[in-house]
């Protein structure tokens, strides 16, 4: 076991959660209790990682695999240390020259060793960080195609609500505000494709209909009616009245 | 009167503990041990019945209970350390579901600042800046900052919700650590935590008794749109039990007597009901039944803390009324 990293997930990682997004979780008892399993979460920040870390019993911890972009997150040997050693990331090499085609190296080996091995697999469907506009982005299907590969093991919807605010894609200083992570109940891989990634999305968007909102405001109002200069500029003329 | 109770930390002395202070903690944790006892044995009954709220709310009150007497115990900086992290937790939570934009982000950032300098103001003792300090300066200078950022949208109900916050929860609450820095020269029969214990204990009370009340007796809605489980039966019920607590225990624990006492005791079960509704008509207008998720049993620590927002004030400014026209 890697003292290192259970020592940074319970003296770091755990206390920073706690005191930046308050960790709230609903439907705990829809976590994994063992090993091979599979959680699927929505991304708007580096938190989600962070909390879904963070979450689970300290009997687990050594078993969770997050599934990172390459490119990213082995960008260079601190960060690529840091990432493997102590986040205990499952690399994905990401980008069109990828996509599975015959003959092309397997973007998913590492996913699946650690499945293999019992290991609690996070991914990221939506492949990258949102913007934070609290909804769920184009997945992609390599979930499915895990999740095929191994159908015992039960694919966990997560969603989390709030992260995008901590600390957004492209901000340097995060700042305080309560996260909630919901856990749905688990599925499992059900042999048609479309249909699971369609069932996925279904449980995803469920779940944050849930969330309290711990969100923007714009994203909760739709937009108002344009000023009456913004709208003489850009609306089209008027149709001719029927009486004219 | 026997003289008060001396403990050391380490070869430093606290600060003296009066007696009657020491026999009010020992009855808090004597009502916890049978709210404890009642939570274990009650699922044993044939009735049966689900007692998991009830097991995780007494759990956390033993907690809650068991921070607040060590804070007590230790002295006014424990007690400025510990409600400046309830300060902070509760600002957190407030402005997580307050109306906010992304432009935001930073003014919230800079709104948690709020929590040290005003808590600051108590630590080097400045009581005149700490009055003027959220109610003005916050006030005058958040709503500047946001002009400065552009985003107007929204705008005065932003400024708003966030001066809510600051006020509410830093603060209303900061008056608690005032109480545990009032000057040696006034009289207090069981010393500055004495003062802070009867406020404790009568706020806590007030939510209890008007729990129970409204649970045997209640039939007609107080506010029904704004806390539909809240009856006229539990709010004048609770309202009497605490009054009457507040009699009989005041002059004990605070310079409470005659004419004062009553008032203390008329008024501080009101701004106790008033504190709860005006959070629940918050958190109705947000759409949420609890802050979070932070206190098992409880909900989240504003959740907590409603009363507290508005019995803290009132408490305080009356016994400085008290001691000013003596």
């Amino acid at each position: 076991m890697n003292v290192a990293r259970l020592a940074f997930l319970h003296l770091v990682a755990r206390p920073l959660a706690v005191l930046f997004t308050g960790a709230d979780v609903i439907g705990r008892e829809h976590l994994p209790s063992a090993g091979p399993a599979i959680i699927a979460a929505n991304h708007n920040s580096h938190v989600d990682t962070l909390l879904l870390l963070t979450i689970f019993p300290a009997r687990l911890m050594a078993r969770l695999r997050p599934v990172a972009a390459a490119d990213y997150f082995l960008r260079g040997p601190l960060i690529g240390w840091f990432s493997r050693t102590l986040v205990g990331i499952v690399p994905i090499a990401r980008g069109s020259q990828y996509r599975e085609r015959p003959g092309r190296e397997d973007v998913l080996a590492p996913a699946r060793e650690a499945l293999a091995a019992g290991d609690i697999v996070i991914i990221f469907p939506e492949g990258t960080r949102g913007g934070a506009t609290d909804e769920l982005g184009p997945m992609k299907a390599g979930v499915a195609r895990l999740a095929a590969a191994f159908p015992d093991a039960p694919v966990i919807p997560v969603w989390i609500e709030g992260a995008g605010r901590v600390l957004p894609k492209g901000a340097m200083l995060p700042s305080p505000m309560n996260c909630t992570v919901l856990v749905g109940e688990a599925t499992r891989w059900n042999g048609d494709h479309t249909g699971f990634m369609e069932a996925l999305r279904q449980r995803l968007e469920e779940l944050r209909k849930s969330a309290p909102p711990q969100r923007w405001l714009s994203d909760l109002d739709p937009d108002p009616p344009p000023t009456s200069a913004a709208a003489a500029a850009s609306a089209p003329p008027a149709p001719p009245s029927p009486d004219s | 009167m026997p003289a008060p109770l001396r403990l050391d930390l380490l070869g430093s002395a606290l600060p003296p503990i009066a007696w009657p202070l020491v026999w009010g903690l020992a009855g808090v944790l004597a009502i916890l041990t049978v709210g404890a006892l009642a939570a274990m044995l009650l699922p044993l009954l044939p009735a049966g019945g689900d007692y998991r709220n009830l097991q995780q709310r007494v759990a956390s009150w033993w907690v809650m209970v068991a921070l607040l007497v060590v804070a007590l115990v230790l002295g006014w900086q424990a007690t400025l350390a510990l409600f400046a992290l309830i300060s902070f937790l509760a600002l957190r939570e407030f402005l997580s579901l307050a109306p906010a934009r992304r432009e935001d982000r930073l003014i919230i950032l800079a709104s948690y600042l709020v929590v040290p300098i005003s808590y600051g103001w108590i630590a080097i003792n400045e009581y005149g800046i700490y009055l003027v300090f959220i109610p003005v300066w916050v006030f005058l200078i958040t709503p500047f900052l946001m002009a400065i950022i552009g985003q107007t949208r929204n705008y005065l109900q932003r400024a708003a919700g966030f001066h809510w916050g600051e006020v509410a929860c830093v603060y209303a609450i900061g008056f608690v650590v005032w109480l545990m820095r009032t000057p040696a020269h006034l009289p207090m029969p069981a010393g500055p935590a004495g003062l802070v214990f009867l406020l404790l204990v009568a706020t806590e009370a007030n939510d209890v008794a008007q729990y129970c009340w409204g649970k045997l007796f209640g039939r007609h809605k107080i506010m029904p749109t704004v806390s539909p489980n809240k009856t006229w039966e539990g709010f004048l019920g609770g309202w009497a039990t605490t009054a009457a607590l507040i009699w009989l225990i005041g002059p004990i624990y605070a310079p409470l007597a005659g004419m004062n006492l009553a008032i203390m005791a008329v008024l501080l079960p009101l701004a106790g009901f008033a504190g709860d509704v005006t959070l629940s008509a918050v958190k109705r207008d947000i759409g949420v039944k609890d802050s979070s998720h932070l206190i098992p049993g409880h909900g989240g620590i504003l959740d907590r803390i409603d009363s507290l927002t508005f019995t803290t004030p009132l408490y305080f400014h009356l016994m400085t009324f008290f001691a000013l026209h003596r």
